[in-house]
């Protein structure tokens, strides 16, 4: 990587919503003025210090910020090489980062004078975080999952149901997270007077990519701070799984510019690489404009949109964040994947050696690290953003270890 | 003067609004799907609104997107979208618009797909999700190569924004006469008269009304401001109904047709 070829992180996205070649505002033209109203809004509200502390105090108080950063000591030690930190987004209120984003996207929204939020969710976790903050402001709320991703992630839905959301389960296409972004998008189209989309990871069109990498940024602002108590020093390496990468990118972030951190995305390789049984865009993917960006996206010989397929709902999606794809260009960010046998070790590694169980988004970081933890010395240190939990996985892990024959006794 | 300009100076000079049909390409099948565009253009179709199927039309309502996902289990693919026009080149000189999406263009390389769609006889390009901001190679590439483009105006749209659409369009503006996806409705919006007086304040370029279109009356009530009325789900729906008795489909949309373009002769 040659460092002088690296942009001022703080200067992306260009006034259009680029970073390089990537990102940019691609939707209908009943979108557009609702996306620079939003953009203008939030402008005004970044430099607003009543915006800022009633974020920081929601973040504090109702979402359990800061989160810690914990040593896995057992892991570690069986793994022999690298102290491994965990970033424990897993405990933040409703069991994963998402939260960060929702909180600061509703007290936009609440700024735009909306009463009704829609979103989008996948393994159901941005559905729920949403949901949750609606009851907490009173504000209509409507979730679009693929049903297919409904069925398997059942607990969430109920979740959202308990905290009075109405969720719409999506019959077209591929019936996962795509499918669901298509909707609430349409959904939109017809409603963005008196309506709010609260997309859910750092995709789709300018300014979301901005604003929800913005929204995590406190993910990676904490690993520093709290390394820098703990060792004196920044880590050697960051690792985060990439669906859109929202929670890659917030822990990325603060380390752009800081050569030493190697930071690294782990998309999800499925059943491996062939067309139609993964989610590694960076893999399978070419260049494309899809839901409002231009990034990598899986498509066929033809420029339709290939079908993914993960383990994780949360990771099973054709197209990557912008920003990453650019920062892949760079040299800056380093990519692998994990397929959906190497994220169930690692989810049962972390369940047996540390009595904590991560998500199976997440479990893609933990298997990078299994491998990649003996390879690093002993005064190393690898950070894994641990960005939710995996209660909500337990009953798809038992189904899946029971085809495998491989039940816990 | 090319087709489509052509075709809006004579609505200009006889005061009717020209009829513009959208089909997706390929629905239910290729041989299908050119018999219905004979059928339609026969029974008074002006101009055709040509949808490229997409695998996630995001702009589109359940109608059209089934019928985008009927012509692509059918197996249609770009090639035979433009096989398609040059096998209705072979009846027709009535301007033929590409209603699409941008990855679908951006995937054989933008100035390769216009060249390769003017050499089949496509006459516009309206991409639904590449907004003018965006649109710099595609404007470049129509230039080059003589392809009109279309855009689309929708309620939200503010005046300067009119203006600068406007400013790029060469082919004719479509305005979507509700905020929403595409589908059948039974009114039409309230503010419409007011809206494409609006429109008419700030640029002179030929204005099609479309998105919900689907009884004559709504005909008659867009025929008395625009220079087109664009009617697609209730023709699509023609398709969908006779999915199981495939000899219905071309009945069927030529009584629609007459039934629709009887709003022509009605008062508004």
């Amino acid at each position: 990587m040659n460092l002088e070829t690296i942009p001022d992180k703080h200067s992306l996205p260009d006034a259009g919503g680029h970073f390089g070649p990537y990102g940019g505002c691609y939707v209908p033209e009943t979108l557009m003025t609702c996306l620079k109203e939003l953009e203008e809004a939030y402008t005004k509200a970044k430099k607003d210090p009543e915006f800022n502390q009633e974020l920081q105090r929601e973040l504090k108080e109702y979402a359990g910020r800061p989160t810690g950063l914990y040593y896995a000591r057992n892991m570690s030690e069986q793994l022999g090489g690298a102290r491994i930190y965990l970033k424990r987004e897993d405990l933040l209120h409703t069991g994963a980062h998402k939260i960060n984003n929702v909180l600061g996207q509703v007290l936009l929204a609440k700024r735009l004078g909306k009463q009704r939020i829609i979103a989008e969710t996948g393994a159901g976790q941005h559905g729920v975080a949403t949901a949750t903050v609606c009851a907490k402001f009173g504000l209509d709320c409507v979730i679009y999952m693929g049903a297919v991703d409904m069925e398997r992630q059942s607990l969430n839905v109920f979740r959202m149901r308990l905290c009075g959301a109405e969720v719409i389960g999506v019959e077209t296409g591929q019936k996962t997270l795509k499918d669901a972004v298509n909707e609430a998008m349409r959904d939109w189209v017809s409603s963005s007077r008196n309506t709010h989309y609260i997309l859910g990871s750092a995709l789709g069109a300018h300014p979301f990519p901005m604003i929800v990498r913005d929204m995590h940024r406190v993910i990676g602002a904490e690993i520093r701070e709290q390394m820098q108590a703990l060792a004196g020093r920044n880590p050697d390496e960051i690792v985060a799984c990439v669906g859109g990468g929202s929670n890659a990118i917030g822990a990325f972030w603060e380390f752009l510019d800081h050569p030493e951190v190697r930071l690294v995305g782990v998309e999800a390789g499925g059943e491996g690489i062939e067309p139609g049984r993964h989610a590694a865009r960076f893999e399978g993917g070419k260049m494309g404009v899809f839901q409002g960006c231009r990034t990598y996206i899986l498509q066929n010989f033809d420029g339709q949109i290939d079908p993914t397929h993960s383990v994780s709902a949360g990771l099973d999606y054709a197209a990557i964040g912008p920003e990453h794809a650019f920062y892949r260009d760079q040299g800056r960010i380093d990519y692998a994947y994990a397929t959906d046998s190497d994220a169930l070790e690692g989810f049962k590694m972390l369940c047996r050696t540390e009595g904590i169980l991560p998500a199976l988004e997440s479990s893609h970081a933990i298997a990078y690290a299994l491998k990649r933890a003996p390879q690093m010395r002993k005064d190393q240190i690898l950070v894994i953003n641990l960005s939710g939990r995996g209660d909500k996985d337990v009953q798809q892990v038992q189904r899946v270890l029971d085809k495998m024959g491989e039940t816990p006794a | 003067m090319s087709r489509i300009q052509k075709t809006f100076q004579k609505a200009r000079d006889e005061g009717r609004a020209r009829f513009v049909a959208y089909i997706c390409a390929g629905d239910p099948d290729y041989e299908t799907s050119l018999e219905v565009a004979r059928a339609l253009i026969e029974s008074g179709t002006e101009v055709l609104e040509l949808g490229v199927p997409f695998s996630d039309p995001l702009a589109d309502g359940l109608t059209n997107q089934l019928a985008a996902d009927r012509a692509l289990k059918a197996g249609m693919t770009q090639e035979m979208v433009f096989q398609l026009v040059r096998d209705i080149r072979k009846f027709s000189e009535i301007p033929i618009v590409f209603y699409t999406y941008y990855n679908l263009v951006y995937f054989h390389g933008v100035e390769n797909y216009v060249k390769r769609a003017k050499e089949a006889g496509v006459d516009g390009l309206l991409t639904l999700d590449l907004p003018p901001e965006e649109a710099d190679d595609l404007l470049q590439a129509c230039t080059k190569h003589d392809l009109e483009t279309v855009f689309i105006i929708a309620p939200t749209t503010p005046a300067e924004r009119i203006r600068r659409i406007a400013g790029v369009t060469t082919g004719f503006l479509y305005y979507v006469s509700r905020e929403g996806v595409t589908g059948e409705r039974a009114d039409l919006a309230a503010d419409l008269e007011e809206r494409i007086a609006g429109i008419r304040a700030e640029t002179d370029v030929p204005l099609v009304v479309g998105f919900g279109v689907s009884r004559p009356e709504h005909v008659a009530a867009i025929n008395a401001y625009a220079d087109g009325v664009v009617v697609g789900s209730a023709l699509v729906n023609c398709i969908k109904r006779n999915l199981d008795q495939r000899d219905e489909i071309l009945p069927e949309l030529r009584a629609k047709m007459k039934d629709l373009c009887s709003g022509f002769d009605l008062k508004k």
